[in-house]
């Protein structure tokens, strides 16, 4: 019997029976709808974390030297979280023996961050995170203004107590006003504002635009870190090769600095966005496995059901198969007929899933912070997992119908 | 072949002389005139330990357009030789020859393809798929031969229009009368041009009347030249056939003519 044949036969008998038909697929189509949901937002987030995450955390062939790395991504043990806080801490006196070692072309910028009370005239004191920068930072970071100016090399110099906003900060502590020339209170220091920086977005829903940047040489500094000492010194290289190049540098020079022997491993941390990656894949990998073996237990419930569901289908057709066989069916076409339609009822259950996973995924990326992007080629793995789990739920019922003896199937009610 | 005519002889039907003739000549395929030969055909089951010898050594000839009853009680093992002849089963031992093709060893994939072929059911209970249209149901056999589409269709319509439900063919069985169905399921049994027509008390669910009309439909085909042979166990319709076979016992008790068959039964 010709497969179109069987496949129309097939879709007949489904039409035939809807409700019986959607509860047959309900197991296929709930984990095809989770492969897919669960794939796209794995996937969602991982384009996400390279792109958006650490991209705009950390910029492309840069690299900071801190006491602990910055961005962690998973959990660290409490030996490990007492061990970094032994460090002893990144120093302005470290500035100029790393840079000097830096090849030409590289640009380099230091940051101290913490969160800071400031008032304004239109907002009274409120928690705010202050960073002080040196250094090419506005450079390094993108970071320009849509609004006023960023600080002169001379204002950076003579750590002038000037501010650059973030577009949050500026609704926050001056609603309905321009900030550009008005002044913030900070620890009872008056500060310039002199520019609003271009909107940075957000992660996860979190706003990465609530902040103040002024110079390391303001007294801005006193209040977010012990004296001499920055969280971090930035490094961004031309490319990926003088990059390298210059962390092995640094690397030297603290080690030198810190005296370290040969056997002695790193007290301070130099990572870049692929050591910050790094991590991102490894449980990207997990969970690309747990997205594809979790609904495989409802495929395998799904299959469980399909088979159950042809098995009755069987018994209660013995008399048709009998006419069948009397017609000249041989057990293939018998066969046949049973897999191709266990196939597209499966199928078709895949199908709906995949809509169903499609629709999720969509809703998930609407209205959650997590991305979620459709891959086709989950697409194309749901239909085949849908093809594949109804011929393996099929064959024993398929082959049970086809031993059927004509005479005793003809004999059935 | 014998030249002796007997009295009232019908010219179509073979003669005992000649079917003792060509059953005689065991192991050789007989002539083309002779859509069934069977010797020594016999089909025991094992039943628990205990074996039944449903046939016990059945030597039919059935000739090209003879038109054959076979009777007998519960029992007699007429059901056992419809299946037989059907190619539903195979004999325990003895030859069957249909259309010169020995048939008795064939595997189940041969057997399957002889049935769409050779031969064409008639059943009791009718046997049509309830939830296709009379089309589709006579078209089934054509589908299991690979006939292409357009072609089933034509040949199914007018499978039903020699049985005059030209104008049916989309109902489906519940929408008809046993009549009709019943002729929807000769039409189905002859749309693949089947060198016999095999009826399992082709009339047990209908009533009188329209017994009489499928009866009818039976005799033109016959006229028309299709060998049918019709297992029944009420002797007004066998009187229906040219010829009439009694089994009992597993074996041919007798083999009469029709009319001779009628006139012993007082019809």
């Amino acid at each position: 019997m010709p497969f179109l044949e069987a496949v129309r036969l097939a879709l007949a008998q489904i039409r035939v029976q809807k409700l019986k038909s959607f509860f047959t697929l309900l197991g296929v189509m709930i984990g095809v709808m989770f492969l897919i949901a669960v794939v796209s937002i794995v996937e969602g987030m991982g384009r996400y974390m390279e792109q958006d995450f650490v991209g705009k955390l950390m910029g492309i062939n840069t690299f900071e030297l801190r006491r602990q790395p910055n961005i962690q991504l998973g959990d660290v043990t409490e030996a490990t979280w007492r061990e970094w806080q032994r460090r002893p801490r990144i120093r302005m006196s470290d500035v100029q023996p790393v840079v000097s070692v830096l090849p030409a072309g590289t640009r380099w910028s230091t940051s101290s961050s913490d969160n800071v009370r400031a008032e304004t005239d239109y907002q009274r004191l409120r928690e705010v995170q202050a960073t002080a920068v040196s250094g090419d930072y506005f450079t390094i970071k993108k970071m320009g203004v849509q609004e006023g100016r960023l600080p002169t090399p001379q204002e950076m110099e003579l750590g002038t107590p000037v501010l650059v906003i973030g577009e949050e900060a500026a609704k926050r502590f001056f609603p309905n006003v321009s900030p550009v020339g008005r002044r913030m209170r900070i620890a009872g220091q008056p500060y310039t504002v002199i520019g609003v920086a271009e909107r940075q977005g957000s992660i996860f829903g979190i706003s990465l635009d609530r902040f103040l940047i002024g110079p390391e040489q303001s007294p801005l500094i006193r209040l977010v870190n012990p004296h001499g000492v920055v969280d971090e010194i930035t490094v961004q290289a031309p490319t990926v090769q003088v990059m390298d190049e210059s962390m092995e540098l640094v690397r030297q020079v603290m080690r030198g600095r810190r005296k370290l022997r040969p056997s002695q491993p790193d007290n301070f941390d130099i990572s870049t966005s692929e050591s910050a990656l790094a991590f991102w894949n490894k449980i990207k990998a997990k969970m690309v496995i747990a997205s594809v073996v979790l609904p495989a237990f409802g495929l395998v419930v799904g299959a469980i059901v399909i088979m159950n569901i042809m098995l009755v289908a069987v018994a209660e057709r013995t008399r048709e198969i009998g006419i069948r066989k009397s017609l000249g069916a041989r057990r293939r076409d018998i066969l046949a007929q049973f897999l191709v339609e266990a196939a597209t009822l499966s199928t078709v259950g895949a199908a709906v899933g995949i809509a169903l996973g499609i629709a999720l995924s969509q809703a998930v990326a609407a209205f959650s912070p997590l991305p979620a992007t459709v891959v086709p080629w989950s697409i194309a793995a749901g239909t085949l997992v849908g093809a594949g789990v109804g011929i393996l739920a099929g064959i024993y019922p398929a082959s049970r119908a086809a031993r059927l003896d004509p005479i005793a199937a003809l004999r059935q009610e | 072949m014998s030249t002796r005519v007997e009295p009232g002889h019908d010219p179509g039907l073979s003669t005992t002389a000649e079917r003792r003739a060509v059953v005689g000549q065991a192991g050789a395929m007989p002539g083309k005139e002779w859509v069934i030969v069977t010797r020594g055909l016999k089909r025991e089951y094992d039943m628990g330990g205990e074996v039944v010898r449903a046939l016990r050594g059945v030597d039919l000839a059935i000739r090209r357009n003879e038109y054959v009853a076979i009777m007998g009680p519960s029992g007699s093992g007429k059901s056992t030789l419809m299946n037989l002849i059907g190619c539903l089963d195979t004999p325990t031992a003895g030859e069957y020859w249909l259309s010169g093709d020995l048939v008795s060893q064939k595997s189940d994939d041969e057997l399957a393809r002889v049935r769409n072929r050779e031969i064409g059911f008639v059943f009791q209970t009718f046997n049509l798929l309830p939830r296709a249209t009379a089309l589709h149901n006579v078209e089934l056999p054509l589908v299991y031969a690979g006939v292409p589409a357009a072609e089933r269709r034509r040949r199914a319509t007018e499978a039903l229009e020699r049985v005059q439900l030209g104008d049916r063919v989309s109902h489906r069985p519940n929408e008809l009368s046993g009549g009709q169905r019943q002729r929807v399921a000769i039409a189905r049994a002859l749309v693949n041009n089947p060198s016999i027509l095999l009826a399992d008390e082709p009339t047990g669910n209908l009533d009188s009347q329209t017994s009489e009309e499928i009866m009818k439909v039976f005799e033109e085909l016959a006229t028309q030249g299709q060998t049918v042979i019709m297992v029944t166990h009420e002797p007004d319709i066998a009187a229906h056939a040219r010829r009439v076979i009694i089994l009992r016992d597993g074996v041919v008790a007798s083999d009469d003519r029709g009319e001779a068959f009628a006139a012993k039964v007082g019809l």
